[in-house]
């Protein structure tokens, strides 16, 4: 294989795997936030063995979190080395910013989080929380803008030519809140907070399963439903308006998305199917006229594709990849909203209990966020192929030119065997967490946090 | 902001330094830690070095995230060049971080004993190792590594570890060991305290050993470094600075006043990354053996409005991390106390 393709194979394995903890990170920190948040409002000493709890299995998503982030940002450096030069003027103020702004604060308050138990009051105690919470958040402020420079550049300029051209700044702010960045910023916030909120579904159910920890799995499982819910309709939104951006800035990608080839008024909305590249169309069950109607908010608005947007089938991402991709996304978003709701309505009758097929399928929710994710995630960025940069430089052009194939093969061999022991102990640890269960001694708090418990009452 | 004539490329090298010194000087004492783990074969006292950096490490390393994350910004064809560059000796570097990381985390979460040795072994092993490849890559820096003219790397990762990058290598693994001796020190009480108290002698031993034989070489074998030196004979002062900071430690050591040694570490750190910083000026990596191809502050740098927009970020974000950074290691000032939460 060619050192493209083994580069390749190499930032999917260390991304992918990388991105299954920072949307559980920003998801329970939230979450964190509310339960400490209802632990000072009420007293109600079941939020504070939550909050101890859960911010356990915070330290655990993080700690792997923050240690397969480092590999990403020396990748940039160590593989696309073309690519960084070429954006460096641009993306690396982006990602200066997260480390200044969010990794400091999330990980120094981290320690507050989980050290400070007995050493400093409640209230500091949920500042902390409030902090980590905002940082998990910055950071995907941050990161966020910085693929978006990638997919709709903006605020720069071309300077120098042939090898020494690369993009600089003209306006800081332009590049920050370029055409698509703040739409793929609240879908990729509402993506993580369902991650978050699906995984503590999902253990409470379990409990709740095993007639384990009920009062704590009830809260947990209020707390987790009402957050998952919320997210899971908010996410109709930015998905929506997340496409209509693509649609506009992106027409290759959203083609590819729908594997649509002929532009047309009137374009139809496949459901799910499979697309004939070789004959240039889409097999499935269809909705005419949705597309467009989606895209454009007009059935009669035509909606390009990709015999016009890239006549060129050098300037194609894979399609039916993409599209099968795209539309497991939008499968499992429209499965995550069902499921709350019928976990919410089942909750708040009572008759949750009795329903064990749906505390079952409550247990498997977690899956559904995570698998969302990966699969949106690729389909953006497959979508966006052959470009690194849209529309200015190939993923091609941006290798690094002194790094040989078998040189990305052993880092491959090395990242692969190290991240595969690390997801073996994640989930024996997680497992271990789970069936332990939130601690009884926890119900009455110690320390600072009791003597302030005592003022209040 | 408009920095009117203020020179932002010097400002740059300067901050970039900043940002590593501080690295080393925080991230280097829980590296350090870990090189001495597994020095103690006792549970209790492993667990009390491991708690002693546990609320900090993991902001710590941060340090090395934002370096690399302004150095990107700043200098782009320096972090191209050089992580392209050095691309399996920053894998392994990687997989120390990695393993050193998770090994922290989870070492405790199991009582078996196969567990805990495995992890100690992890985390004792990554932290020498990191230690070692951070301080091959700065004496790679310092010695000049051969660039073409387009300031691509053009040698091979063996050609990355001659003698005097090891020698480099090793002196960073011996200053780290002494840091986080002291560090630990100040953090324990009791029996470990007074065995710590012993092993810190043989660390600074071991440091002095390392330190004199490097500065021998440098002098002798790296002729841009002692070329500038006597251009410029003042900076003999930092030296000195340097020498009567490390002579300091065993004095506050025996008077046991533990902070006050963990200051003249750090002192003598600030000194030698000054050091380092001021014969390098103003390049940032030098072309050994044609020097013409060498990347400076200038050939390297990203725009002036971006080096620009940066200091903004800097002048807002930094305060904001320091003071807390200072508060959160206020919170947890005094002798480590195991708990339940604890590592």
């Amino acid at each position: 294989m060619d050192v493209l393709t083994l580069s390749r194979i190499q930032f999917t394995l260390t991304i992918s795997f990388h991105y299954l903890y920072p949307p559980l990170s920003i998801g329970l920190g939230l979450i964190l936030v509310i339960m400490e948040g209802m632990w000072l409002k009420t007293h109600k000493p079941v939020y504070h063995q939550m909050a101890r709890f859960w911010t356990k299995i915070f330290a655990l998503t993080f700690a792997i979190g923050v240690a397969t982030g480092i590999v990403m940002e020396f990748e940039f450096g160590t593989n696309w080395a073309t690519y960084s030069r070429y954006v460096g003027d641009v993306f690396g103020s982006a990602l200066a910013a997260e480390g200044i702004f969010a990794f400091f604060l999330e990980s120094g308050f981290l320690a507050v989080l989980l050290f400070g138990w007995d050493k400093v009051g409640r209230k500091v105690h949920f500042f902390a929380a409030c902090m980590v919470c905002l940082g998990a958040h910055f950071s995907a402020i941050w990161i966020v803008v910085a693929n978006s420079f990638m997919q709709t550049p903006s605020g720069f300029h071309i300077v120098g030519e042939g090898m020494k051209a690369r993009a600089e700044i003209t306006d800081f702010w332009a590049m920050v809140f370029s055409p698509s960045s703040v739409d793929r910023l609240a879908h990729t916030l509402c993506g993580a907070w369902q991650s978050g909120a699906f995984l503590v579904v999902s253990v409470s159910a379990w409990y709740l399963l095993k007639k384990k920890h009920e009062e704590f799995a009830l809260t947990s499982l209020r707390i987790g439903l009402i957050v998952g819910l919320t997210a899971s309709l908010l996410q109709l939104v930015t998905g929506h308006t997340s496409a209509q951006g693509v649609a506009k800035n992106q027409p290759v990608k959203l083609a590819a998305f729908e594997g649509l080839y002929r532009t047309t008024p009137n374009a139809p909305l496949t459901l799910f199917g499979w697309v004939d590249e070789k004959n240039e169309k889409v097999i499935g069950p269809q909705i005419p006229g949705m597309l467009s109607f989606l895209a454009h908010n007009s059935a009669r608005i035509p909606v390009t594709g990709l015999n016009d947007a890239a006549p060129d089938s050098k300037d194609r991402p894979p399609v039916n990849f993409t599209f099968q991709l795209f539309h497991l996304m939008v499968a499992i978003g429209f499965g995550m909203i069902l499921i709350s709701i019928l976990g919410f309505l089942y909750f708040w009758h009572g008759s949750l209990f009795e329903n064990r097929w749906l505390l079952w399928l409550l247990v498997l929710s977690v899956l559904g966020p995570q698998l969302a994710n990966q699969a949106g995630w690729f389909a953006a960025e497959v979508g966006r192929q052959p470009w690194i940069v849209q529309g200015l430089l190939r993923t091609s052009e941006g290798l690094s030119a002194v790094v040989k194939a078998n040189m990305v093969v052993t880092s491959i061999l090395l990242f692969g065997a190290v991240y595969l022991l690390l997801f073996a102990v994640f989930v024996y640890l997680l497992n271990d967490k789970i069936q332990h269960g939130p601690d009884a001694a926890d119900l009455i708090p110690a320390g600072k946090l009791a003597l302030a418990e005592r003022k209040n009452r | 902001m408009n920095y009117g004539s203020l020179d932002l490329n010097t400002v740059w090298f300067l901050l970039i330094g900043v940002l590593f010194t501080g690295y080393a000087m925080l991230d280097g004492f829980d590296l350090g830690v870990g090189a001495l783990h597994l020095f103690t074969k006792e549970d209790q006292e492993r667990r009390i070095l491991l708690n002693s950096i546990g609320p900090v490490w993991d902001g710590n390393e941060v340090w090395l995230v934002t370096g690399g994350g302004a150095l990107f910004a700043a200098f782009p064809n320096v972090y191209a060049t050089v992580f392209s560059g050095f691309y399996l000796a920053f894998v392994l570097l990687l997989v120390a971080l990695i393993f050193r990381a998770v090994a922290i985390e989870f070492r405790s979460k199991q009582p078996m004993r196969w567990w805990r040795r495995m992890w100690d072994v992890g985390f004792s092993v990554g932290s020498i190792v990191s230690s070692l490849l951070i301080g091959v890559a700065m004496g790679n820096i310092a010695w000049g590594i051969p660039l073409d003219e387009h300031g691509e790397f053009a040698g091979t990762f063996l050609s990355l570890l001659g003698p005097y990058p090891l020698m480099l290598g090793v002196t960073t693994v011996s200053l780290f060991m002494m840091h986080g001796a002291i560090y630990a020190l100040m953090k324990t009480e009791g029996e470990l305290h007074e065995k710590l108290r012993g092993w810190i002698n043989n660390c600074i031993i071991f440091f002095i050993i390392c330190y004199a034989t490097t500065t021998m070489a440098t002098l002798l074998y790296v002729p841009q470094m002692a070329a500038r030196l006597r251009e410029h004979p003042w900076l003999f002062s930092i030296a000195v600075l340097n020498m009567l900071a490390i002579a300091n430690i065993p004095r506050e050591i025996h008077l046991e006043r533990d902070w006050r040694a963990f200051v003249s570490s750090c002192v003598s750190m600030i000194a030698m990354m000054g050091l380092f910083g001021l014969e390098m000026y103003p390049n940032l990596v030098l072309s050994n053996p044609c020097a013409a191809n060498s990347l400076d502050i200038h050939n390297a740098a990203s725009s002036q409005k971006t080096l620009g927009i940066m200091l903004t970020i800097a002048l807002t974000g930094v305060p904001i991390v320091l003071a807390y950074t200072l508060s959160i290691y206020w919170i947890f000032r005094g002798k480590v106390k195991l708990d339940k939460m604890s590592y």
